[in-house]
């Protein structure tokens, strides 16, 4: 019987398999940032232990980084000494660096890919949950603790339970407007939050083989939203265009053996996954969330849905408490509720696709009287190539904010927040309560539909406003 | 870490599905680089106001329950962030024990590395034993027997993979076990992955 990409991932690390069906797996890369590991190297010198392979490790600040005065030091002096405990941590191990006034600085999940240290083939873990992102090259990536992060620095390996395998097969024509933000958040609101747990999730279909990088990516980061540790998708010529001449991927005649392996890894023809699933693209309109969980999204022209309709106690009791701190009522109109943020960036939606779609809706228009709007690029290198391509000055003139690359109001940890109450359309990808900041109200979106939201004002259909509406 | 043998006390229920993380323990907390200590923020935004005074009606605030080491929820629970804080949090505050329908599994695994049991069961059970504890019922959870009795009427059997068992009731430094029990096997698969894709051992990248 043929094997899944995930059975070949895992088979291929697999040091030492238990009988309760865990196994001891070798990990390739590990990626740092300030906030998981400052506990994982205090575990690690308390033992008097090494990192095993520095190497194998790339560092970089991004979730508590000001996005506005880069030249200052961080104002927030917590902030500030958690950025210098990681450049302390791995200057004293020796683990490679990207420093925060380093053009290639930003979020973790962003610059993996970008600089080419995110690899197809590979097992890859990240003290984050959005690790899962990676897994659109084709790689076994996944969120550890920060436990779990001392335990990979220091042996290389992590003992994991096998996950079960689950395919979505993506089919139908997309209309426009329609980006993998809005069928990751369709297929959320189909599986709901908790959906796809225990599951390693396989992305397929010719909707996805003709995604770019940039919308895979989107796509596997929301995997953990549906409860996946791991999301994958099959590496194609369109994933080693991508890596191709990126600065750590292989080079020259090693770049071509290490294709010939990628090119193995895709799922069998006849591999047989515990689940599947399939979802028609051509059925899915812009989504937007009304709620606080990722599962509480609707297309952007329905209508706020009421807790009486859920039957189950503890579900009915989620949503009526949901729409109490939202400020919302059942039957109100998405495109009438009035926001008064705009956050365009996070691991989700801050790459040069992104700002291009946000910036196509921005240019010639003004934001919004009252609204706040923030452009924050996933890294230094894609705010350098978006103020090449004149993208910050259309965002500019149109009166959003240009900041420098990081987290920001994603997780609210660098001042970017909202306040109480103030309501916000988001490219991020949760909209718990107070993730934006106390009291916070967040709607997650695509990048033009909250470039739209900033020029309107409320919710909108971006169709509408570029008149593609059909 | 100390390991987990067995407890007995009152369990506190919510019966909320999909309690994140970001509840648990909120993100700017994790400013904080301890991992003791981390009680107080417990549900924060749940049970103090943006000045610090105490809200009314949180479950863990709320008398007898402010001692319970079992809570109880609805499914979903520790899904979000992979912050072990959460886990800490817990634990700081005297939580010994989740049950719940399911659980985010990057906590699931925080949870098992600092001696906290997570107990998946069905959730028509969960939603009964919700039910029970609201009533003051007693919980003893033992995981060297495996069972879990709610008022001295065994319940559930607690079904964990041996290994993950053994961890929580040696409360075992897991990186001295493998580095002790596998260390050897670690290195001759390295050098076998070395061999057969060498692109992953150009030491470039620094
Ligand atoms: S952008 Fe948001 S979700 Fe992504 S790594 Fe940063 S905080 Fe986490």
């Amino acid at each position: 019987m043929g094997r899944t990409l995930y059975d070949k991932l895992w088979d291929s690390h697999v040091i030492r398999a238990y009988d309760d069906g865990s196994a001891l797996l070798y990990v390739d890369k590990h990626l740092l940032h300030e906030v998981s590991t400052p506990q994982s190297f205090i575990a690690i010198e308390k033992k008097n232990r090494r990192v095993r392979r520095p190497s194998a490790n790339l560092a970089v600040p991004d979730h508590v980084v000001s996005t506005v005065d880069r030249h200052l030091p961080i104002a927030d002096p917590l902030a500030r000494a958690q950025t210098q405990r990681l450049v302390e941590n791995v200057a004293r191990h020796d683990i490679p660096f990207i420093p925060l006034n380093d053009k290639r600085q930003g979020i973790v999940h962003v610059i993996g890919p970008e600089q080419g240290f995110t690899l197809p083939g590979i097992v890859l873990a990240c003290g984050d949950s959005h690790t899962s992102t990676h897994g659109a090259f084709g790689c076994l990536a996944f969120g550890i603790g920060a436990s779990e992060c001392g335990i990979v620095m220091a042996t290389q390996a992590i003992r994991q339970q096998r996950a079960r395998t689950m395919r979505v097969n993506f089919v139908g024509e997309r209309s426009p407007f329609v980006t993998a933000k809005d069928i990751a958040l369709a297929l959320i609101a189909r599986i709901g939050a908790n959906g796809a747990a225990g599951h390693a999730v396989e992305y397929a279909g010719p909707v996805i083989s003709a995604m770019s990088m940039a919308e895979r990516l989107t796509l596997c980061n929301m995997s953990i939203e549906a409860g996946a540790r791991v999301g994958l998708i099959a590496p194609d010529e369109t994933t080693f265009a991508y890596l191709r001449g990126r600065p750590m991927a292989p080079k020259g005649e090693m770049f071509e053996r290490a294709l010939a392996y990628w090119r193995t890894l895709p799922s069998d023809s006849d591999a047989v996954f515990d689940r599947e699933l399939t979802l028609d693209v051509s059925q899915v309109e812009p989504h937007v969330t009304w709620g606080t969980s990722p599962e509480d999204a609707a297309p952007i022209g329905s209508r706020v849905p009421s807790p009486d309709d859920e039957a189950e106690p503890t579900r009915r009791e989620r949503r009526r408490r949901a729409l109490a701190y939202m400020g919302l009522k059942p039957g109100e109109a998405l495109e009438n509720i009035a926001i008064d943020v705009v956050f365009i960036g996070s691991c989700t939606n801050s790459r040069i696709e992104d700002l291009r779609a946000a910036a196509a809706v921005a240019a010639g228009r003004r934001v919004a009287d009252r609204v706040k709007a923030l452009v924050v690029p996933g890294s230094g290198l894609v705010r350098e190539q978006a103020e090449r391509e004149g993208l910050a000055k259309i965002f500019l003139d149109a009166g959003f904010e240009w900041r420098e690359p990081g987290c920001s109001m994603c997780v609210g940890m660098n001042g970017d927040t909202l306040a109480q109450s103030q309501r916000s359309a988001s490219t991020s990808n949760r909209n718990f309560e107070g993730r934006q900041g106390v009291g916070g109200r967040t709607h997650l979106m695509s990048p033009a539909m909250a470039a739209a939201a900033a020029i309107t004002g409320h919710l909108t259909d971006v169709r509408k406003l570029t008149g593609a509406a059909s | 870490m100390t390991g987990f043998k067995s407890i007995e006390s009152l369990g506190a229920y919510m019966p909320e599905q999909n309690i994140d993380t970001d509840a648990i323990y909120p993100a700017r907390y994790l400013l904080l680089m301890d991992r003791d200590g981390l009680g107080p923020y417990l549900f924060r935004d749940r049970r103090f106001d943006k000045d610090g005074a105490p809200k009314e009606g949180f479950i863990l605030d709320t008398e007898p329950f402010s001692s319970a080491e079992v809570l109880i929820a609805g499914s979903g629970f520790g899904c979000g962030s992979s912050r072990e804080q959460a886990v800490w949090a817990l634990t700081g505050f005297g939580v010994r024990c989740v049950i719940a329908p399911s659980f985010g599994e990057i906590f699931a695994g925080n949870a098992l590395k600092n001696g906290l049991l997570t107990l998946a069961l069905p959730e028509e059970m969960v939603a009964r034993i919700g039910a029970a504890a609201q009533r003051g019922a007693r919980f003893r959870v033992d995981l060297e027997e495996r069972i879990l009795c709610v008022d001295n009427e065994i319940v559930a059997s607690i079904d964990l993979p041996e290994g993950q068992r053994m961890a929580l009731l040696n409360g075992w430094d897991e990186t001295d076990i493998l580095l002790r029990e596998e260390g050897e096997a670690i290195s001759g698969f390295e050098a076998q992955h070395r061999m057969a894709q060498p692109w992953l051992f150009s030491e470039q990248s620094k």
